[in-house]
């Protein structure tokens, strides 16, 4: 019957103004429950012993000191004997009791033996310490090497101490050197002795070479060509609630999980397979959460343990949240991303040839190849990426995967190249625009009103501030793009005939205001005021919302909420419409009544309207997508531009940020406020990872040496200078639909400061985090890193 | 010597005698070999807490309040597991993030970095009780406001210190908020509301 759009601007009550959020006040008095505060009486602590080591085989397991441990309840083996581990932390033995003092001293009186075996944990520079780790050397590691820069006199070395499993023939060895290989190490290679290759593989994975148009042509005739070495190391999610469940069996068969997640409707089928439990039996439950950030959305191994302990408890429940130690280890991180780029203009200053050789760690798994070059769609490209496999807890989804990683080692290296050719960066960037593909108009739009919020005619100059005194202030940008499509969503809208309404989704609001869109949504539709509707999210027994990853929830809940309020206004419009002696699509519902649109005087309030549907409720279900049904009401691909102002004391390495300004297009605001918030907060965020973050781990132990709040450091509220948000919003936007906002205004602060960093003091800084300490060695480097 | 409490030494967590009697007076009367081992270290007597479950009085929100604790549990544990005081959070639980903040005696400290056996004798205001039934507090009406929070799991801590901190600096400057709330760490990024509350000044504690 109807169309599903969006209402026009004249008639939007609620939708695209500001409002606060609906459960602030809950959450501001302390009373809203997280998972980490479920306390029902008799609750047990369970708790996690990990092993020490970065890479060990388990030999032997020994708990019934603590089996026999007054207080104990459950104990649970979660890797057996035998079983390799693959990362400092890793889980061993799940123990339950009856406080945590108790749980404690029982994963002290575990005797676990472990058979330590070699780790690798280094990501940070490239493959180089190959030899060291896997014997004799391959051709694999000898060409990674190569391709790497690894020092000529390092190659040697390692071929001479650890020999060769692989046997170069003359033309081989003839290529190697008409290829650049040092004549130096092409002979030592002639000479190396041959031994059989370890059965361990190395931990460098290369991807092929990835190529389009002639990119050396390209650079041979470029009009200016710039070389760098770019990228972010590897940092944490650091939720502030740690990850965690709790686990209770009411009976026999039926299971109930409260759990800090982003995936409420995804997280029985993951429970129910290693329990072997109908997952129809097993009810989740969270109301709130504290930060998922992209790491919430399994039940990990930790929570299926607390079923598991339950279980042998008799059911009682038992609930393990992770310290904070654990959080930092092994609950997520992002992978470190880093490049060699070379990247070339004409003389208009037109991109023409990009190369880049990048590398990166997301753990044993090796991790994501950054989308290079990132925005801008250059014409000649050669890339290859090495993912290297590293022993420590594996990466897991951050904010915009691959992307922060993408603009660092990208707009990096264009802030480079404007440099080079003694361009301003907002000029080089906007003759290529139309490189950067379906976004090229939002950027055209964005760029002047940055530019401006951040007084970029009047402030910028060229590379190097050349004011007197150690304090250097600098001005860069950075540019990024996400999808954000709506996820499916299943949304259930009851109008009782009293007038109150209530919608059902088992769906998560991680902070980022997915409880007040859904009621604007609703509200709006209906005409009706925000406290009228009661909304419930937070239990999987009610209709299924897709996960919050990949800034799809905004998208998805507010597309299911608005064809399931459109549908049930307009049947409510058809039990209305005899009263008010008009035909249903002549009515509508503002100001809390329902009337006729072209004489307002034939109204009924609203309560007097829903009198009108009878004895028994109406529910009516909106399913986002609807493909019977065109058009969308949600949309994919956003474009945002940020600016940084920073001042560098060159005396100290420090870095400030006087002014961060972000302009970001989300399609339909639908609520000017909490969008600001998420913008405002990945603007901090990004600060955060540009200036502090890092996951440090220790090439000796193997093991992270910052597992906590002190050491891995956050932005606090000193560091953030002031901050400017611009929403794109009215024609050009609102007409695209309701699109995600979580993942794209994090992407751009890292690169955005690290180049106003250059900007200030006239070098570039290869790696975030952008430390004191980097700082005054890319000052005392001079600009080597940056221009060859 | 020892059933003499003007001779008890002054230690910081020791449960005075005449707390002991209160404590043991509450529901069933408690044998008295329960009471604090006294030994003598450096010439003085000092009381010895545990190891096992000792009783603890706490005043919370104007309220007494009185568990069997270990010795080792927090302020922090105590309010949260043993009386559903859940409002701070357990977040780094080492002094370092400000997410558990409590007024002791009108003073912020960590709620992780005190010990609950410590907390005795002191005055404890959560975030429970910086609100009267339902309604909020100036300061809490102005996260809202300011839209100073998103997943909230700092809020609490966060909101009892900017508490403390108007009552200090009444009328405090950028300079002020850069110093005075640094002791909290928000993930989320909310840190630009909550100095727009600063600055918005609202006034008053109670709701």
């Amino acid at each position: 019957m109807s169309e599903y759009t969006w209402p026009d601007p004249a008639t939007r009550p609620l939708l695209g103004k500001r409002i606060s959020r609906v459960d602030g006040p809950v959450k501001a008095s302390g009373r809203a429950k997280y998972t980490y505060d479920y306390n029902p009486n008799g609750l047990l602590a369970g708790k996690i012993l990990r092993c020490p080591y970065a890479h060990a085989r388990i030999v032997s397991i020994d708990s019934s000191a603590a089996e026999k441990m007054a207080g104990v309840k459950a104990v649970k083996v979660l890797q057996t004997p035998g079983t390799e581990i693959f990362w400092a932390g890793d889980e061993v033995v799940a123990i339950a009791a009856v406080d945590e003092s108790i749980a404690e001293d029982a994963i002290r009186a575990i005797k676990v033996q472990y058979e330590v075996l070699p780790h690798f944990v280094s990501d940070a520079e490239p493959p180089q310490n190959i030899a060291a780790n896997n014997g004799p050397i391959s051709r694999d590691d000898f060409e990674d090497m190569e391709d790497n820069q690894v020092p000529d006199e390092q190659v040697i070395a390692a071929i001479k101490a650890n020999g060769i499993s692989f046997k170069p023939d003359d033309k081989y060895l003839k290529d190697a050197q008409a290829s650049g290989v040092d004549p130096h190490v092409v002979e030592t290679l002639r000479s190396a002795k041959y031994a059989e290759a370890k059965t361990s593989r190395s931990p460098y994975k290369k991807t092929a070479v990835q190529k389009q148009g002639d990119p050396d042509k390209a650079f041979t005739s470029a009009a200016a060509v710039s070389e760098g070495l770019y990228g972010a190391s590897c940092i944490t999610h650091c939720c502030l609630e740690t990850h965690g469940m709790a686990s209770e069996w009411p009976t026999d068969k039926d299971l109930v999980v409260h759990v800090s997640t982003q995936n409420l409707s995804g997280i029985a089928p993951q429970v129910s397979e290693p329990l072997g439990i109908p997952a129809g039996n097993i009810q989740v439950l969270q109301q709130y959460i504290g930060g998922g950030f992209g790491s919430k959305f399994s039940p990990d191994r930790w929570g299926i343990a607390t079923a598991q302990l339950s279980k042998t408890a008799g059911g009682k429940p038992v609930k393990i949240m992770l310290e904070r130690d654990s959080e930092q280890k092994v609950a997520g991180m992002r992978p470190s991303g880093f490049a060699r780029v070379k990247i070339a203009a004409d003389k208009d200053g037109k991109l023409v040839a990009w190369e880049s050789r990048s590398w990166g760690t997301g753990g044993v798994g090796g991790g994501g190849t950054p989308p290079l070059p990132y925005i801008f769609e250059i014409p000649n490209q050669r890339k290859q990426h090495i993912a290297i496999s590293t022993n420590q807890g594996s990466a897991r989804a951050w904010r915009a995967p691959n992307h922060p990683q993408a603009a660092v080692i990208t707009m990096t290296a264009i802030e480079d190249l404007a440099a080079k050719m003694n361009m301003d960066p907002v000029d080089l960037i906007t003759r290529n625009l139309e490189l950067s593909g379906a976004r090229e108009k939002i950027y055209r739009d964005e760029l002047p009103i940055a530019a401006e919020l951040m007084e970029w005619k009047k402030k910028w100059h060229p590379r190097g501030d050349k004011s007197a005194g150690p304090i250097k202030r600098g001005l860069g940008l950075s540019l990024h793009t996400w999808g954000g499509r709506g996820h499916n969503s299943d949304c259930d809208l009851t109008i009782h005939p009293d007038g109150s309404v209530e919608i059902k989704m088992a769906t998560q609001d991680l902070g980022t205001g997915c409880r007040t869109i859904i009621t604007i949504v609703a509200a709006d539709t209906l005409g009706i005021p925000l406290d009228n509707i009661k909304l419930l999210i937070g239990d999987s027994r009610y209709p299924v919302s897709g996960a919050s990853g990949g800034s799809t929830t905004s998208g998805g809940v507010s597309s299911s909420t608005r064809r399931a309020a459109v549908d049930a206004r307009d049947q409510l419009f058809a039990k209305v419409a005899p009263a008010l002696k008009a035909q249903p699509e002549e009515l509508e519902a503002v100001n809390a009544t329902v009337r006729v649109k072209s004489d307002p005087s034939r109204s009924l309030r609203w309560k007097e309207a829903c009198a009108k549907i009878g004895a028994m409720p109406m529910t009516i279900r909106g399913k986002n997508p609807d493909k019977s049904k065109p058009p969308d009401l949600t949309n994919s691909g956003v474009g945002g531009v940020q600016m940084a102002d920073v001042s560098v004391d060159t005396e100290t390495g420090i870095v400030r940020v006087n002014k961060m300004v972000a302009v970001q297009d989300c399609g339909l605001v639908v609520d000017v406020k909490t969008a600001e918030s998420q913008v405002l907060g990945a603007l901090i965020m990004g600060i955060s990872y540009a200036l502090y973050e890092e996951k440090i781990l220790d090439p000796v132990t193997g093991r992270m040496l910052n597992p906590n709040m002190e050491f891995y450091r956050l932005a606090g509220i000193a560091d953030i200078g002031e901050m400017k948000v611009h929403m794109m919003t009215g024609k050009g936007y609102d007409e695209r639909g309701v699109i995600g906002l979580a993942e794209p205004p994090v992407v751009s602060p890292g690169a955005a400061i690290s180049n106003a960093i250059a900007n200030a003091i006239g070098v570039r800084v290869p790696f975030l985090p952008l430390t004191p300490a980097r700082v005054l060695e890319a000052l005392e480097n001079g600009d080597t890193h940056a221009t060859v | 010597m020892k059933d003499d409490p003007t001779h008890k030494p002054e230690t910081t967590s020791g449960v005075s005698r005449r707390d002991f009697m209160k404590i043991s007076g509450v529901g069933v009367a408690l044998p008295l070999v329960l009471g604090p081992k006294m030994v003598e270290a450096a010439g003085e007597e000092v009381a010895v807490h545990g190891p096992g479950e000792v009783p603890i009085a706490l005043t919370v929100n104007g309220k007494k309040l009185t568990a069997q604790l270990e010795p080792r549990v927090t302020l922090l544990d105590a309010l949260r597991d043993n009386f559903d005081l859940t409002g701070a959070k357990r977040v780094c639980d080492r002094g370092v993030c400000g997410a558990c903040t409590v007024l002791m005696d009108g003073k912020t400290v960590y709620a992780c970095a005190v010990l609950a056996i410590d907390a005795q004798g002191k005055n404890i205001t959560t975030i429970e009780g910086l609100a009267k039934g339902d309604a909020l507090t100036p300061v809490m009406q102005a996260f809202v406001a300011h839209d100073a929070q998103q997943c909230g799991f700092c809020t609490p801590g966060f909101i009892v210190a900017t508490t403390h901190f108007l009552e200090q600096h009444p009328n405090p400057d950028a300079e002020d908020i850069r110093r005075g709330l640094s002791g909290n760490y928000c993930r989320c990024g909310t840190y630009n509301g909550i100095r727009a509350v600063a600055l918005a000044k609202p006034e008053g504690r109670a709701s």
